[in-house]
């Protein structure tokens, strides 16, 4: 009975549904992000980088209204943020899906994406296998591998004989680990030691206490944004390891800008490697700053220059294809395509639909009243070297 | 009620069907209708009614509070969702699988923690959830770690329905589920057993005096609640195909106590009530106002522990006799 | 090797206190009234906002501290007057629903006020540095701590113990209807009790922002490691809570030491094998 009621509704449903996509003058776009909980600074500015492109480029394009949806997901929940991704195709009607911080919400949202083939666009999470979950999906963020290879190979080479990494205990800490120890040894160089910090750690002294035993020639560190970089860079303050005696390497989040703030003279010698910094210097970067400032107050960092470029990806796309919004052909358009961004060249692979850019080495340096990372080495063109080793 | 002396009658009366509760059943096929572009949310409400009867058997009706409770709905996720990646992607089987790995892991905790009271019972339960937790986010080859597990993949239910983008299977099959636990937990507490939780809550140390074994008691309907926790957990891994850490989580558990408390403890309804409440509130809030929504929430849960003390039903409950002695 | 792990159970020690700090209040307010008070981070996370803005003004970091005790004192007992007073005698899951009410409230207002970053804190360069005793460091803001910590159950000990109110308050966590019967003005021992743990934990906010950072969301960080302090140390007990934290700081920065692997582990560990061994706490009395 329930079934057959179930049926009749469903058919009644599709007949009813169609209507509201048709004279479709609008494209809507659904965003996905956690603005509440833990991870809201990380939502609020991804999004302040979406609206910031809109403001600059206005909300037409190729004729059609371009109209934004906002979901809150409310912190690692895939289950919410594929619901909210169902909704917003049946019920809102998007065409595009986008946002994405956290990297379960992403993978859970993507199999929407290929189901109900729309366009959908990762702004931020960084684990590797997203891309491969729908085939119309294409990332404007970064991939953990894509900077720690790069990074794990650049320190070898910089004559750096021996490490200890230190990273947080869930996907994107092991993703780090794997991959720079992987790239490091390659090169030459031997890992003495690693710990698994677990991720809601409030206190790193002992295992930072750990790695000093080791005595290795430098510590590679990895640790989500938010409250932990400042921590351990405290940690490490006060157990005594300052780049002075001990190299230590990270992933950029340990040296953003609050975590410099709150560190001080204590970070200065700290070698990073990222793929956007506010003090990359390029004038089109500093025209982007400047804006960015003066519309919410505050400096860009990677989750907002993910949205910027991501919103860059769907404007760019959409005028190839003429305000279609059909996914195919808007991931079409999508691949191969080239631009300058504030952070440099960046491209979308046209095999895999993920992210290619410039890794940066910066190293913290004094510069005026401020610490602040300074680029002086850089590694170009680098592709997910993860998906380039999967078989074909 | 008054008036019932013999306590068999009183049992076979209040195992009757209200028209109320017939009514209630049948509004809530009204989704399919009226909003059925909501059924995926739909679905979840069911599933989260599912695991807030769950939790109200053992703190409703035999007072034991746990704030770890997401354990067994994650246990029963994962369970259900490990099952289909092995290629077993059945889905009512796996939501009996599902449930009784929910029950055993339920049976074996129930020894410890039916022995504390008060804050140690709270903790304790806490506790066995973070500790489940580290497990599965330690155990990141069988269970994905942080990612969340993959390549969960159900086959149609009963062979013919798929599960849709539109989330009509989910919700019937969903909707169908917790009538079932409703069905169950309703014999349950209407019979000798459940009122002799009932006295356990009441006083533990009688029960035993009066020839109860209260600890016997209290683990059955433990090990009862945690395998419908399971179940529920289960339903949710198979409807969105995909299981994360935040299935056992303590932010879950917290939630799950919010939940039954707005609803109103020791109702059977209340559960289902407070899910349908909360979870709607949330929805309509955050959709408005992603940002700060959770700032109208906290001004409802305060709304409800000064204006109606007992619940939602327990208001409800007040003001319907005064209606039907006024007619 | 002795002198690293020295230093690690320096520091895991110093974390206790802050611990301590954090949930002493809400151990005494739960062992006199029963009333379970979920809100307790919000009142650590006003000082924390308060030591924030005062050296975003220029203050010096220390004279912030009595600001951030003041403040979140003041603010939680204009809250118990007008609102938590009403809930004394519902049930415990009523009060829980409340002030997880209020600690929501609270986040969302933090984060409309500041901004969802994290607050950046700057401490005068003196603290920032470390002494080298035998060849181990101490962190000289983490010996400040235990200074601080020290201090304070000095007091509130003294205090308890020797004072008129103190024995007040005794009577009130023993035995609250018998010392109303006995002519103790339990109303107000126990708003003065709330407003003094409330700005205990402001201070403690205020103290932890230099080891774990500022957010909106600090309200619910602490949260289940000040309830394991809270039902470790026993209800209502000044000594327990101090034990409670010191152990648990300490086996956690052991723990993660020698046994890394088991790191989060650990804690969780001990704390159920200690509940089910007394399950009213170390030093509880019920």
């Amino acid at each position: 009975m329930l079934r057959a009621m179930t049926l009749c509704l469903g058919f009644l449903a599709l007949l009813a549904g169609p209507t509201s996509g048709q004279a479709q003058q609008t494209i809507k776009i659904g965003v996905i992000l956690p603005f509440s909980g833990q991870f809201a600074d990380t939502g609020v500015q991804l999004d302040d980088g979406i609206k910031l492109y809109m403001q600059q480029h206005g909300d037409m394009v190729a004729g059609k209204k371009i109209e934004v949806i906002r979901k809150d997901v409310g912190g690692i929940a895939p289950e919410v943020a594929k619901r909210l991704a169902q909704e917003l195709v049946v019920r809102d009607n998007v065409d595009i899906l986008a946002g994405f911080a956290l990297t379960p919400n992403a993978l859970a949202a993507a199999e929407v994406s290929a189901q109900a083939k729309k366009f959908m666009v990762v702004m931020n999470a960084a684990t590797s296998i997203i891309t491969t979950k729908s085939p119309y999906l294409a990332r404007t963020s970064v991939t953990v591998p894509q900077i720690d290879e790069a990074f794990g190979n650049w320190v070898a080479k910089s004559g750096v004989k021996t490490v200890y990494t230190l990273v947080s205990d869930y996907g994107p800490g092991l993703d780090a680990e794997a991959s720079f120890q992987r790239a490091f040894e390659a090169a030459g160089g031997k890992v003495v030691g690693s710990v698994r910090v677990p991720v809601a750690n409030p206190d790193f002294s002992a295992f930072v206490q750990r790695a000093k035993d080791a005595n290795p020639e430098g510590i590679f560190i990895f640790v989500p944004g938010g409250t932990q970089p400042a921590a351990i860079g405290k940690a490490l303050a006060s157990r005594g390891i300052t780049p002075k005696d001990t190299k230590i390497f990270g992933q950029g989040e340990i040296t953003s800008e609050d975590a410099l703030k709150s560190m001080g003279d204590d970070a200065v010698g700290i070698v990073t490697a990222f793929h956007y910094d506010y003090n990359h210097n390029s004038p089109m970067n500093r025209e982007f700053v400047a804006a960015y400032n003066k519309a919410f107050g505050r400096n860009p960092d990677i989750y907002s220059i993910g949205g910027y470029d991501g919103m860059r990806l769907i404007y760019a796309a959409l005028e190839k294809t003429g305000g279609k919004a059909d996914g195919q052909d808007l991931i079409d358009a999508a691949k191969g395509m080239t631009w300058e961004s504030p952070r440099g060249p960046m491209s979308i692979d046209p095999e895999t639909r993920d992210v290619v850019q410039t890794v940066y080495i910066r190293r913290a340096e004094k510069v005026g009243e401020h610490v602040a990372n300074v680029e002086f080495d850089k590694v170009e063109n680098v592709k997910d070297p993860v998906k380039s080793r999967m078989p074909k | 009620m008054a008036g019932v002396a013999d306590p068999h009658q009183y049992l076979a009366a209040k195992q009757r069907w209200a028209p109320i509760e017939v009514a209630f059943w049948l509004a809530m096929l009204l989704p399919f209708v009226l909003v059925p572009t909501y059924l995926p949310l739909a679905s979840q409400i069911a599933i989260t009614a599912i695991f807030a009867v769950s939790l109200d058997l053992i703190l409703g009706y035999a007072g034991l509070v746990s704030l770890g409770h997401a354990a067994y709905f994650g246990l029963g996720a994962y369970t259900a969702g490990l099952i289909a990646k092995a290629g077993w992607g059945e889905p009512f089987s796996g939501l009996l699988i599902g449930g009784a790995a929910a029950g055993l892991f339920g049976h074996l905790t129930g020894y410890i923690v039916v022995r504390v009271r008060h804050l140690a019972l709270i903790m304790i339960t806490l506790g066995i959830g973070l500790l489940l937790y580290e497990v599965a986010n330690r155990a990141s080859w069988l269970t994905g770690g942080n990612d969340g597990l993959q390549g969960v993949a159900m086959w149609p239910l009963f062979g013919s329905f798929d599960f849709d983008l539109y989330g009509y299977t989910a919700y019937a099959y969903s909707l169908a589920v917790l009538f079932a636990v409703v069905l169950a937990a309703r014999r349950l507490v209407h019979s000798p057993f459940g009122l002799s939780l009932r006295a356990i809550r009441e006083n533990e140390r009688r029960m035993p005096a009066i020839g109860a074994p209260s600890r016997a008691r209290l683990r059955t309907i433990y090990t009862i609640a945690a395998t419908i926790a399971g179940i529920g957990g289960a339903l949710l891994a198979q409807t969105t195909q995909f299981v994360s850490l935040g299935a056992l989580s303590f932010e879950r558990s917290a939630e799950l106590i919010v939940i039954l408390v707005i609803g109103g403890t020791g109702r059977l309804y209340g559960g289902v009530v407070g899910a349908i409440v909360y979870m709607v509130a949330r929805d309509r809030l955050s959709g408005m106002n992603p940002q700060y929504w959770y700032f109208w929430i906290g001004l409802m849960l305060i709304g409800v522990v000064l204006f109606l003390p007992n619940g939602i039903l327990g208001g409800l409950a007040t003001l319907l006799p005064r209606r039907s002695r006024a007619s | 090797m002795i002198a690293p792990a020295v230093g690690v159970l320096f520091d895991g020690f110093a974390y206790g206190m802050l611990l301590f700090l954090l949930s002493v209040g809400l151990s005494v307010t739960l062992g006199m009234m029963n009333f379970v008070n979920l809100a307790h981070g919000s009142f650590a996370m006003v000082g924390a906002y308060v030591a924030v803005s005062l050296m975003g003004l220029g203050w010096p970091f220390f004279a912030t501290l009595p600001c951030a005790f003041l403040v979140a004192g003041v603010i939680s007992v204009g809250f118990e007057r007008t609102l938590f007073r009403r809930v004394y005698r519902a049930s415990d899951l009523q009060q829980v629903l409340l002030t997880i009410g209020l600690a929501f409230i609270s986040v969302a207002a933090a984060a409309w006020f500041y901004g969802t970053m994290q607050q950046p804190v700057r401490l005068p360069v003196y603290l920032r540095t470390y002494a080298t005793f035998m060849g181990i460091n101490f962190s000289i803001y983490r010996l400040f701590l235990i200074a601080v910590a020290l201090a304070v159950t000095g007091l509130l000990v003294g205090a308890l113990d020797y004072t008129r109110f103190g024995a007040q308050v005794r009577a009130a966590v023993d035995n609250q209807r018998m010392a109303q019967g006995l002519g103790v003005d339990v109303d107000t021992v126990f708003a003065i009790t709330f407003a003094l743990g409330s700005g205990l934990a402001g201070l403690g906010g205020a103290l932890a922002i230099e080891i774990v950072g500022l957010d909106p969301n600090f309200t619910f960080t602490y949260l289940i490691y000040v309830l394991i302090v809270v039902a470790v140390g026993g209800l209502g007990s000044i000594r327990g809570s101090l034990l409670a934290a010191i152990l648990l700081g300490v086996s956690d920065a052991a723990g993660k030491y020698y046994v890394p692997t088991l790191g989060a582990f650990l804690i969780y560990l001990v704390m159920v094998s200690l509940l089910l061994w007394r399950p009213s706490g170390l030093f509880g009395r019920r």
